[in-house]
């Protein structure tokens, strides 16, 4: 789904510097190496399925619970600092709130998968977490 | 029977002073100190002997090291792993300090927002950091979505730039209030028991029920305890997501 789509385009990308070439390939030889340990684990060009006691649901569950709110406060505090440094009160903080509460909503559904997370590529083509 | 009372941070022994304020050595540093030296004694007993057929304590370790190492290629891809003392050691120390704060009379860390303010803001400047060294302004793209009218294009911009901005509060704040929350309510419950068992024994047939409360909490903090170190572990990858394959 989401990892061989991205190996493949991060392949033709340009070359990263040569310590981290190094470390990828140190890593990679040793993902080989590894492969004859763990026959059964997934190589990365095919993602396996995830364990069926997946504890990422609930995970997912709590991360809803602050996602909203995050996004208000930092919204409220940009548009609060704003009107101090710009002397504007109180339109900073009206507009900043209200864009505040957008991100917000926009976290929330992208915590509960609603919204992709990626967004340059077009929908369907669906590479999320 | 201030059931805030156990957060209070005591200074054990001053170590120096810096611009008048004193810095010293707190209850909070001594159980940090804890926490480490229980990780590091776990995963040099486990790697101290490396029999092909693990003991428990190499079962441990070895278990943590492929949960997180899975958790991480599924999320970041294999170019993640670079990541992977970063995300191992964050999950590591809020896991043990976590679990540790249940034990009573023990001081939980990560009930204080300061601690989780930290751990937050190191993803974030890392995420940052690396994201600006390894995609120059192509990072920014993280902002821009394609495929957007022209006219909206700023709005949009502004909305994910404070939806990124918002990352390392709800990160932080997630695991701080989680800890707080129920250890507060474990105190209340524990309370309880205390002053209805002084009114004889009609008190102690009722505290059998806040009791039962306590134990059952207990549980569950373990779960919590677990769960939240594990969505810090897991945030912490998808942001890195970000700054590994930016404008996707």
């Amino acid at each position: 789904m989401a990892g061989d789509a991205r190996d493949e385009r991060d392949g033709d990308r340009e070359h990263p510097p040569t310590d981290e070439a190094a470390l990828s390939a140190r890593l990679q030889r040793l993902g080989e190496r590894l492969g004859h340990v763990h026959p059964d684990r997934p190589s990365d060009s095919s993602p396996g399925q995830r364990p069926t006691a997946d504890p990422s649901a609930i995970a997912r569950g709590f991360r809803l619970s602050t996602e909203l709110v995050a996004g208000v406060v930092v919204g409220a505090m940009i548009g609060w600092l704003l009107d101090r440094w710009l002397r504007i009160s109180p339109w900073g903080m009206i507009v900043f709130l209200l864009l505040g509460f957008a991100a917000g909503v926009l976290n929330v559904m992208r915590a509960a998968g609603v919204v992709p997370h990626n967004t340059l590529e077009p929908p369907g083509s669906g590479s999320d977490n | 029977m201030d059931p805030i009372h156990q957060f209070e941070i005591k200074n054990l022994f001053p170590i120096t002073h810096i611009g008048g304020a004193e810095i010293a050595f707190t209850n909070s540093g001594l159980f940090m100190v804890i926490g480490l030296l229980v990780i590091l004694l776990l995963m040099l007993g486990a790697t101290g002997s490396r029999a092909m057929v693990p003991g428990r304590l190499q079962a441990v370790a070895e278990m943590s090291y492929e949960f997180v190492a899975s958790t991480l290629r599924s999320t970041a891809g294999s170019e993640g792993m670079k990541f992977f003392p970063l995300v191992f050691s964050l999950f590591m120390f809020i896991l043990v300090l976590n679990v540790m704060g249940i034990i009573p009379y023990t001081f939980s860390v990560t009930s204080h927002i300061i601690i989780t303010v930290a751990l937050a803001l190191l993803v974030f400047i890392t995420v940052v950091v690396y994201g600006f060294w390894k995609n120059g302004l192509r990072f920014l793209k993280l902002f821009v979505p394609s495929g957007i009218p022209i006219y909206i294009l700023p709005l949009v911009t502004f909305i994910e730039v404070l939806s990124f901005l918002s990352r390392p509060v709800s990160h932080s704040v997630r695991l701080f209030a989680n800890m707080l929350a129920g250890h507060i309510t474990l105190k209340v419950f524990g309370g309880f028991v205390t002053m209805l068992s002084a009114f004889g024994f009609l008190g102690w047939l009722g505290a059998v029920l806040p009791f039962g409360m306590t134990v059952a909490l207990t549980a569950l903090e373990l779960l919590v305890a677990f769960l939240q170190a594990y969505v810090f572990a897991i945030l912490t990858c998808i942001y890195l997501n970000d700054a590994i394959h930016p404008g996707h």
